[in-house]
């Protein structure tokens, strides 16, 4: 069923390609729908997993690499933080597997992210848990980068009022 | 039956789904002759028996209806006020129906909010930083668990004292929240939930854990 699902999400693009003139637009587009999937995976996976309350940056994007990624994707990424400030980290794969049946971009979409529907799931998913975050795509092998890179930046800390409500 | 009710209240406070899960109390009918022996006076919206318990009837039951004609609050159904009724002899012998109250939904929003905010005030006294809020509020009557979720949302189960097995029970309520609610596309969160497939699912869930029973595994 995984196959299933990475070829839905490749017919998923394609069609927004035709929709959609501009790279940008498509972006966006798979950004938005992974924000609407994020917010409500994110109770999923808490329910399934019953994980302790993250303590920290560093804590919630392993969780996000060594847990979440693991159970809906089957893979996992490793962690690097990229800040001295503690809020950057990015996430490398080297094994993608929405990108499993695509070779390469083709030319007229260069700059097309092609797994940008992930970046908007984690978005989501740190956003109902109070804690916001820029997820962006570093590297992209598909652009022909090395790895698959996606940064995150964490943006300001939650309030210790926010911290104590929840 | 004893697990009572479920509610589920969202981040803002506000009730999205509640399910009450006991066999209705048995009401009393009984006919009366004038002068009443029982001493009724008004309490919010209700009459309500103050002193004089006899029979089925005890104090704090409401009237439910007069002559098989159901009461709307303080007045009977065609509009005269039920302590005027009832005191008038003309009106005997009449059959009044007494019963405990059941909340009305705006009520039930009510209380759900006001325990969100003791809620917040609770882990807010906390001495520990960090602390889970209320988790379980107990009488000699009933047990209220409540769960908050990482993302803000409380589940709360009220249950009989002697029912076990509420935590995984909880947990498992997140669960079905989780698969029936949410990946329900047309559903928005934070909003009441209509999900039929959630209610068939929930019911199983309190079915299972009340057979389980107090003889059940821990909590």
């Amino acid at each position: 069923s995984r196959e299933l699902f990475v070829l839905t999400y490749g017919a998923l693009v394609a069609q927004l390609c035709k929709d959609y003139e501009k790279d940008e637009d498509v972006n966006t587009c798979l950004d938005r729908m992974g924000y609407s999937i994020g917010v409500r995976l994110i109770d999923d996976f808490l329910a399934r997993s019953a994980v302790k309350k993250c303590r920290s940056y560093s804590e919630t994007v392993d969780m996000i690499a060594q847990v979440a990624f693991k159970t809906y994707l089957g893979v996992t990424p490793s962690v690097s933080c990229s800040s001295a400030a503690g809020n950057e980290f990015s996430l490398i794969l080297d094994k993608n597997p929405l990108v499993d049946f695509v070779e390469e971009l083709p030319a007229e979409r260069a700059s097309l992210c092609y797994c940008n529907l992930l970046c908007g799931v984690i978005r989501g998913a740190l956003e109902m848990v109070h804690l916001s975050a820029e997820v962006t795509f570093l590297q992209d092998r598909l652009k022909g980068d090395a790895v698959t890179e996606i940064g995150i930046t964490f943006l300001r800390k939650p309030e210790d009022r926010k911290q104590k409500r929840s | 039956m004893a697990i009572f009710s479920v509610y589920v209240v969202n981040k803002a406070g506000g009730l999205i789904y509640q399910l009450d899960h006991y066999a209705p109390r048995a009401d009393t009918e009984k006919t009366f002759s004038f002068p009443l022996d029982l001493v009724l006076r008004p309490h919010d919206e209700r009459v309500v028996v103050a002193f004089g318990q006899r029979d089925g009837i005890r104090v704090g039951h409401a009237v439910l209806a007069i002559n098989g004609a159901e009461v709307n609050g303080r007045f009977t159904a065609d509009g005269k006020d039920v302590l005027e009724f009832l005191g008038n002899a003309a009106n005997y012998p009449v059959s009044i129906r007494f019963g405990r109250h059941r909340l009305s939904s705006n009520e039930k929003l009510m209380l759900a909010s006001m325990f969100h905010s003791l809620f917040a005030i609770g882990s807010q006294l906390s001495p520990e930083v960090g602390s889970s809020g209320i988790e379980m509020l107990e009488t000699d009557t009933f047990k209220l668990h409540c769960f908050q979720t990482l993302t803000g949302i409380k589940f709360m189960v009220l249950a009989d004292p002697r029912q076990t097995g509420i935590d995984a029970l909880l947990r498992k309520i997140y669960e079905i929240y989780s698969d029936f609610a949410l990946k329900n596309p047309f559903y928005s969160l934070e909003m009441p939930i209509r999900c039929e497939l959630f209610d068939q699912n929930l019911k199983l869930a309190l079915e299972v854990a009340e057979k389980a029973g107090p003889f059940g595994p821990g909590s």
